[in-house]
């Protein structure tokens, strides 16, 4: 009872907050006067989304950057894992390929999004791609720390009962791994908004960054405003997806500054 | 002191261990020699300790005899089969349970079936069983976390003697318990051994607990590991925490404590 009231007067207290920020924000920008095009006022910015909300070509946009997204995460993701386990699980491998993943990872992905342009084109697929590429590294590293983990103990004990390599990496390394892969799922998909929107800055036919470059061309920076609170709920409800499924598969461990947190 | 040693076993040796030798790599050229030339016989249904101080090698025994570690030399025969890295013949209790956290009391006790492929709705029936046994039934499907350590080293226990194997071997089991639980723990064990009649090897710090457990102590000293000592405990079963104020009780415990203090090794 007494946590269900905290709950309830945490809420409001976000809810007035953020109701001063924005009567704060939209009165001094009509008392100075602030011309339209340098800063908007909250309330044409949410005529703007309302606007965008009730029209056909948002939605054309937004599920282009979707696509981008999910796809670039689902692929950079995978991959990032199954590179991580055979890197994790063979000394020789990390041995091998580890430097190249630490140059690779140095090199600030964004830098590589125009030649990405240039060898795949203006479509999605070269979106897909950047995405995938800076989802890649953070389920990489963290799969290669995760699968180190694992207490030397519990892999004993399945070694003692006669398990297969593949047996203790299923049913011991792997689990130990699964809290660092959720912990890069959640960096990762963070990253992979922020990787799509990059992509169609260098160069789009279509999605929410598009869309955005084309708002600034039109100097309609309440449009600009409107599709980056839309970007920005996308960003919270990825997030908040990965850590559900992270709190809801992982169990085992303690989840409190995550919740905190989300 | 051999004739001691090949005069123990009355029936078939369960286990027999001869002239094993480990040696450690070390950086400089010769590395450590862990165990030196260990011979050992067990008799189907006995119950072994060993004891001595840290470093007398009797971890690394163990780890040999679970198939863990690789020997550098010397032969291991159970019941009369030559044994070669981990076999199904064999369940190993550890000093801390290590238990998964993601699996219920149950589904712990069931990793060594299913990593042995065995028919699960048997080994279920016998899980089912071993909790009763120890006294953890309502905690079937409990985790972990849920359980103090004396229950999460029964769990342990029940996991070792899962796929029946003819020997338990056990590492320091209760090292990490208070001192009650320890003596509620040693009498459980007791109980299991009578009624499993299973052949236990158990290691321990314990002089005390190694002769109050075992029908024979084998007493070992570091640099290089090796036995020095066998001894025969003659005490009647089923054996009672009274027994440890008896002189019997006395004589052995102060003949096993001799051979630390000739080695200048009392922390044992």
């Amino acid at each position: 009872m007494s946590r269900h009231r905290r709950t309830a007067t945490n809420a409001l207290q976000h809810l007035l907050l953020l109701a001063a920020i924005l009567l704060l924000w939209e009165a001094a920008v009509r008392l100075f006067d602030v011309p339209q095009i340098v800063l908007p006022t909250p309330s044409s910015i949410l005529q703007a989304l309302i606007g965008l909300l009730g029209s056909s070509t948002f939605y054309r946009h937004l599920v282009v950057t979707l696509g981008e997204i999910l796809a670039g995460f689902g692929l950079g993701a995978v991959g990032g894992t199954v590179l991580g386990v055979v890197i994790g699980l063979s000394p020789t491998m990390y041995r091998l390929l580890f430097p190249y993943v630490v140059a690779f990872e140095t090199m600030p992905k964004v830098a590589i999004a125009p030649i990405i342009v240039v060898w795949a084109g203006y479509g999605m697929t070269s979106k897909v791609i950047i995405t995938a590429l800076i989802a890649f590294f953070p389920l990489l590293a963290n799969t290669v720390m995760g699968l180190r983990s694992a207490p030397r103990e519990q892999i004993e004990m399945l070694v003692a009962a006669t398990a297969s390599r593949w047996q203790v990496f299923h049913m011991v390394q792997f689990r130990h791994a699964l809290p660092q892969i959720f912990t890069g799922l959640d960096i990762a998909i963070v990253l992979s908004v922020i990787g799509a929107i990059v992509g169609e800055f260098v160069g789009a036919r279509a999605g929410l960054g598009y869309l955005i470059l084309q708002y600034n061309f039109n100097f309609n920076i309440a449009g600009t405003f409107a599709v980056l609170f839309i970007l920005s709920a996308i960003g919270i409800v990825l997030h908040w997806i990965v850590a559900s499924l992270h709190t809801r598969i992982v169990f085992w461990v303690e989840h409190d500054a995550l919740h905190r947190e989300a | 002191m051999r004739d001691a040693l090949s005069q123990t076993a009355p029936g078939p040796d369960m286990l027999a261990i001869s002239g094993l030798t480990k040696r450690y790599a070390g950086r400089g050229g010769e590395g450590v020699l862990a165990l030196s030339d260990v011979d050992l016989s067990i008799a189907r249904g006995q119950f072994i300790s060993v004891v001595g101080p840290s470093g007398c090698g009797k971890s690394t025994l163990l780890k040999i005899l679970s198939g863990i570690l690789e020997r550098s030399a010397g032969e291991i025969r159970l019941d009369g089969r030559p044994m070669s890295g981990p076999d199904p013949r064999v369940g190993l209790v550890f000093q801390a349970p290590q238990l998964l956290p993601w699996l219920t009391v149950t589904e712990n006790i069931l990793v060594p079936a299913r990593v042995q492929k065995l028919d699960l709705r048997a080994a279920r029936a016998r899980a089912a069983e071993l909790i009763e046994m120890v006294g953890l039934t309502p905690f079937a499907t409990s985790y972990p976390r849920e359980l103090s350590g004396g229950m999460q080293q029964r769990v342990g226990i029940c996991r070792a003697l899962i796929h029946d194997p003819e020997l338990l071997l056990m590492d320091e089991p209760f090292g990490a318990l208070d001192a009650m639980t320890r003596e509620t723990m040693n009498n459980e064990l007791q109980r299991i051994w009578a009624s499993s009649g299973k052949t236990v090897m158990l290691i321990t710090h314990s002089i005390p607990e190694a002769v109050y457990l075992a029908d024979r102590v084998i007493v070992m000293t570091p640099r290089p590991g090796r036995i020095v000592d066998d001894i025969a405990v003659d005490l009647p079963r089923a054996r009672t925490l009274e027994m440890h104020n008896t002189p019997e009780f006395g004589r052995h415990v102060a003949r096993i404590r001799r051979h630390f203090n000739s080695e200048g090794t009392l922390d044992a």
